[in-house]
């Protein structure tokens, strides 16, 4: 069950980890949901109550575990259901994207957003934007190749499974 | 050299008040005054229409040509600012300027129309900017006559204050540098309430009833202030206010007998400047009254 | 130490099994995961049924942790940690998978569908091995309230609250409450008189016994959080001791100052530099205008005392209170402290008065150019003109009015885009009062679009225009010059595409309903939002309209937008059954959902270095600062502490901190990193 099961032509299907604030992108994927808006099944959302709030270190993480991409999405600015959490998250993402180019992965497998609760519409043109882009842009492997380097593997990058606990 | 012809203002007459056209009066006013108290004044060598009037109504690419044209050579020239005394020509200049600033497109193909290229910062201004900004002491310096009880109402018309977010010149609804400037030539500036209104100039040829209503306000407006003179900057204000005045009193049934003068004749009276050589004679409601004030 | 997790797939119907394989769901959560130990599937997860099989199987398999794959925990995630609850686990280690948002509703493929699906529910059990038990915080209440703003917004809100027997406490910055709406002469849409209804609601309010109204006093400063509020109010010295003062009014007619203009009359009358600032007020004692008085303009030249100075003393003199005089000419501000469990905020609005805005219609150098306030004062009976219909200039009774409507409403060029709601309906009104009052007189009224949208509005209306004869012109109006006594107002009617030129006696804008000038500092002196225009924000448009974005402080009238009567009224009881609500219990519980910053054993102590970036990114400045003392007293570091009470659960702060010393309760490190490494990567 673990590799994606065979596409139409076997294509390259990437993930997507979405980082969603509660009030805003959160309720508009849901709003989607209740739309019935199809969208591209690769995105795994996790939950923060605000963009503010999401420190920059799990976006690592997540691109060391294997993420293709990332999307990170709040309300709009001035919508901020505490005033000023996704201006911080602005500034963050300004200074950190730097440092992503420096890690040396391409900050087009990331973007930002902002989604509102009523913006079920957005929301499936993001996800099926990103997962497109990222499509386009292959698999993000450099980190899981480093990660098989120990002492029984030789190189070849297969992901490991079920490893952390 | 170089330096010292940076000091001079490119002169941009435009059609309506070059030598030999139906304005020339404003057009001559303008650069004797300047000869008496400066700045030195110098015609844009080579100068063509400003794509006003039909060229901007037709075909918005061909009057920015125009425009830019008249902008490029005075950059090259190496003029900082423009004076161009016909606001429809100011007018023109500076919206043409913004346009081709905004859209690289446009820019492209006038520099390619023009042969040269058009983005120089030359700034354009129109007369009372000129007089406002470098003659002021001047006047009162060089000032010989003070006219007794003249009562002067100074009318902007359109074309000096818009659009606004585009001209930044003046209080679009409330201006008041005409008025300083009458104050500074010994006249008494009267307030009243009709000094931006439109006077028609657009359709004069197509729709003289609407003219003849729109210049019957401006002029009726005056007239109750006791104003014995209209001041203007604009060759078109002048000549509907100028011209029509008999009409309008057999279609208003008010006869009206209002000198209009141009600002910039107000100050060579000022300086004592002989009335035929600011063409004071070239009216046609006499302008005795007023030219007789500053005796 | 392994936590024991039942998951729960739910059905929903077939809204989840017709595209997700429910029953694979659940097996593929045990095989991958030797800590869950119970699965099943069920149609209806959140219905009673549901419900008991999760009570029952948490304590039957002994559970610790808990998985519902339902739909989104916006619908049910308090269900099912409420029943949780009763079976006696910590709420707080219920986690939702959102398969029916996220996966059946969304992906029609099946298999694709039921991937994501076991993908979800792996992230969730691999939080909830991570999940700690919480408690709900109790915060303390003080069972007393706040009105801010003595207008019919507060005011009403008071009486609710009062009424019901809490305390209140209403502060007003002018002289007397009973704000815009005790200006108005009558009200839309039954023309009923506005002072008619209002002062008896006024007289009740100063007469309520569990009502302590401060008048010509601000707020300095609000601190605290919901429950319990530390407020401090500056009563402005009023040079008169409203102990003493029976109001008799002796002062007010001996003053010499007489031509100070009255705010209360919109500037269209005078008023004393001593003086209450309409009949009715309450409280009905004077104060004293410090800016105008001669004795305290001569005190201040001077730079002495005011009572050293005998410019004038007439007011002193007159008054007959003995031994001690009512009035107090050295009274200085005071500032007084009040407790309070819940705030609301009824400020109210201004009407617009930047003249300048508008060149076109004389930026304010035309006297018969007037607002609609003005306009009320003139047709109100206890107005500058005793409700006759006079234009300023000259007293003359206009024949000929012309109103223009969204004077800075509705004009984006003029960097006012909202519509101001109540204008089309007050100029309706006010052509009604000048057709009843002058029954000769023609009423013009050039407007954008009629918004009549109310109960009886419409048809008010149009009695304006079929039955009181009152001309509407859809256009603006694009100048107002003076022609002799009459203005020329010149305006386009767009529905016969023709230019409109009327000379008018007088011109009456609709002027905007702008938010008061100091509302900005207002807000963030109470930490609330307010939006572009100035206006205090409510937490939610539709579901939320009358919290604010801090809790605890509710929102009443035309503060937070532009308003009626009506509307204000019945925001004013919702906002007080709010504070009701909350006052309702000596204590209240809140989600336990906040920032932590650790304390460990010395001589650590905490691993907190002392930054305090978070204090810089907190926005309910919730973090404190905590001295850790030895024993002898002395300090060995002061590091951050969250105030739990202020604390709303952003996790702005740990995000920011540098030393990883503070987490957010139910998100932290642990837990994402938890759902970030149990997702199934290619």
């Amino acid at each position: 069950m673990s590799k994606a099961e065979a596409k139409p032509e076997n294509q390259f299907e990437p993930k997507i980890i979405a980082f969603l604030c509660n009030w805003c992108t959160y309720a508009g994927a849901d709003l989607a949901g209740t739309g019935r808006k199809e969208y591209q099944a690769n995105v795994r959302i996790i939950k923060l109550p605000c963009t503010g709030g999401i420190d920059p270190l799990f976006l690592i993480k997540a691109f060391e575990r294997g993420a293709d991409g990332i999307l990170v999405s709040g309300c709009h600015p001035g919508d901020c259901h505490y005033n000023s959490g996704n201006y911080h998250a602005r500034r963050r993402w300004n200074v950190f994207r730097p440092l992503l180019e420096f890690c040396g992965i391409n900050p087009d497998r990331i973007q930002f957003s902002w989604i509102s609760a009523a913006e079920g519409g957005k929301w499936v043109e993001t996800i099926n934007g990103i997962v497109d882009a990222v499509r386009e842009l292959g698999p993000f492997e450099s980190y899981q190749k480093l990660n098989t380097i120990g002492p029984e593997t030789t190189g070849e990058a297969t992901a490991a499974s079920g490893e952390t606990g | 050299m170089q330096i010292e012809e940076r000091k001079k203002i490119g002169y941009y007459p435009g059609c309506a008040i070059t030598m030999g056209s139906s304005s020339e009066e404003y057009g001559t006013s303008v650069l004797r005054v300047s000869e008496e108290i400066g700045p030195e004044l110098e015609e844009i060598h080579d100068w063509n229409c400003c794509g006003a009037s039909s060229a901007h109504a037709t075909n918005h690419k061909l009057s920015t040509a125009l425009s830019i044209r008249n902008i490029s050579l005075a950059e090259q020239s190496g003029y900082k600012e423009i004076l161009a005394p016909c606001p429809m020509c100011s007018q023109r200049l500076i919206i043409s300027q913004k346009d081709v600033a905004d859209d690289e497109e446009l820019k492209k193909d006038v520099a390619d129309a023009i042969k040269m290229p058009c983005d120089g910062d030359v700034k354009i201004i129109n007369y009372l900017e000129l007089i406002k900004n470098y003659c002021m002491d001047e006047i009162a310096e060089k000032k010989k006559k003070t006219p007794k009880d003249l009562k002067i109402a100074s009318y902007y018309g359109c074309l000096l204050l818009r659009p606004p977010k585009v001209l930044k010149f003046d209080d679009p609804e409330n201006p008041t540098s005409m008025e300083e400037i009458v104050k500074a030539t010994g006249a008494t500036s009267v307030d009243w309430e009709l000094k931006t209104n439109c006077c028609g100039g657009g359709f004069t040829l197509s729709r003289p009833d609407v003219v003849l209503k729109l210049t019957n306000d401006i002029l009726e407006c005056a007239a109750d202030v006791g104003a014995d003179a209209i001041a203007v900057a604009c060759p078109m204000c002048h000549a509907n206010l100028d011209m029509r005045q008999k009409k309008i009193g057999k279609e208003y049934n008010r006869k009206f007998d209002i000198p209009i003068v141009y600002i910039s004749e107000l100050i060579g009276l000022a300086l004592d400047l002989g009335p035929i050589s600011l063409g004071l004679n070239k009216h046609f409601i006499d302008t005795e009254s007023v030219v007789n004030a500053f005796a | 130490m392994s936590k024991k997790i039942g998951v729960f797939v739910c059905h929903c119907g077939t809204n989840i099994s017709a595209t997700v394989d429910v029953e694979k769901v659940a097996e593929e959560a045990k095989k991958n995961n030797p800590g869950v130990s119970y699965t099943t599937t069920y149609k209806y997860m959140c219905s009673d049924p549901g419900q008991k099989l999760l009570r029952d199987k948490i304590k039957e398999e002994g559970l610790d942790g808990v998985v519902v794959a339902a739909c989104s925990p916006k619908m049910h995630e308090h269900t099912f940690r409420n029943a949780s609850k009763k079976a006696g686990m910590n709420p707080y280690h219920v986690e939702i998978s959102n398969l029916r948002e996220q996966c059946s509703w969304v992906h029609p493929d099946k298999p694709t569908g039921t991937e994501k699906s076991v993908d979800l529910v792996r992230m969730m059990t691999e939080k909830t091995r991570k999940d700690k038990s919480l408690n709900p915080i109790k915060v303390p209440v003080t069972r007393k309230a706040l009105v801010i703003g003595g207008g019919i917004a507060g005011i009403q809100a008071a009486l609710d609250i009062a009424d019901a027997g809490h305390e209140v406490i209403m502060v007003e910055r002018e002289p007397s409450i009973g704000g815009h709406m005790a200006q108005l002469s009558e009200t839309f849409p039954t023309l009923d008189c506005s002072q008619c209804i209002m002062t008896p609601k006024m007289v009740e309010l100063a007469q309520h016994e569990n009502i302590k109204l401060y008048t010509w006093s601000e707020i300095e400063s609000v601190d605290g959080y919901i429950g319990n509020f530390d407020i401090k109010i500056r009563m402005k010295a009023r040079s008169v001791d409203l102990d003493l003062c029976t109001g008799c009014s002796s002062c007010w007619q001996v003053c010499p100052c007489k031509k100070i203009k009255s705010e209360f009359d919109m500037e269209l009358g005078n008023r004393t530099a001593i003086y209450v600032p309409f009949p009715q007020a309450i409280p009905s004692k004077p104060v004293i205008d410090r800016e105008n008085c001669i004795l305290m303009k001569d005190a201040r030249k001077r730079n002495i005392k005011p009572n050293d100075s005998k410019v004038c003393r007439k007011c002193l003199d007159s008054c007959p209170i003995a031994p001690v005089k009512a009035i107090d000419y050295n009274q200085v501000d005071e500032i007084v402290s009040e407790k309070v469990g819940a705030i609301i905020v009824a400020t109210g609005y201004k009407e617009l008065d930047d003249t300048s805005m508008y060149g076109e219609y004389g930026a304010g150098k035309y006297k018969d150019v007037i607002t609609g306030l003005q306009f009320e004062r003139l047709a109100s009976a206890s107005g500058p003109t005793e409700g006759e219909i006079q234009r300023p200039s000259d007293g003359k009774v206009p024949e000929i009015i012309v109103f223009i409507q969204c004077v800075g409403s509705r004009d984006p060029a003029k960097g006012c885009s909202y519509c101001s709601k109540t204008c089309c309906m007050y100029t309706a009104k006010h052509t009604m009062l000048y057709k009843h009052k002058v029954h000769d007189g023609h009423a013009f009224v050039f407007y954008i679009d009629i918004r009549c949208a109310g109960k009886d509005y419409e048809e008010f209306s149009m009695r304006a225009i079929e039955e009181e004869g009152a001309t509407y012109l859809r256009g603006r109006v694009s100048r107002i010059y003076k022609k002799g006594e009459k203005l020329v107002v010149l305006g386009a009617d767009t529905l016969t595409g023709s230019v409109v030129e009327i000379e008018a006696d007088m011109v009456v804008l609709a002027s905007a309903m702008k938010a008061q000038d100091d509302a900005e500092k207002f807000a963030q002196k109470l930490s609330i939002q307010y939006n572009k225009d100035k206006f205090l924000s409510e937490i939610h448009p539709k579901l939320k309209p009358v919290e604010s974005s801090s809790a605890g402080i509710f929102l009443a009238g035309a503060c937070q937008g532009p308003k009626d009567i009506p509307e204000t009224v019945a925001q004013a009881g919702a906002a007080a059954s709010k504070v009701l609500a909350l006052l309702s219990a000596d204590e209240l519980e809140r989600e336990p959902v906040v920032a932590k910053v650790d304390r460990l054993p010395a001589p650590i102590f905490s691993t907190c270095i002392g930054c305090f970036y978070c204090q810089r990114v907190c926005p309910y400045g919730a973090i404190e600062e905590e001295d850790i003392k030895a024993r002898d007293g002395s300090t060995i570091k002061t590091v951050a502490k969250v105030n739990v009470g202020l604390c709303q659960g952003c996790g702005l702060c740990a995000a920011t901190c540098r030393s990883k010393s503070v987490e957010l309760a139910g998100f932290n490190d642990e837990q994402v990193f938890a759902e970030i490494n149990s997702v199934e990567f290619n």
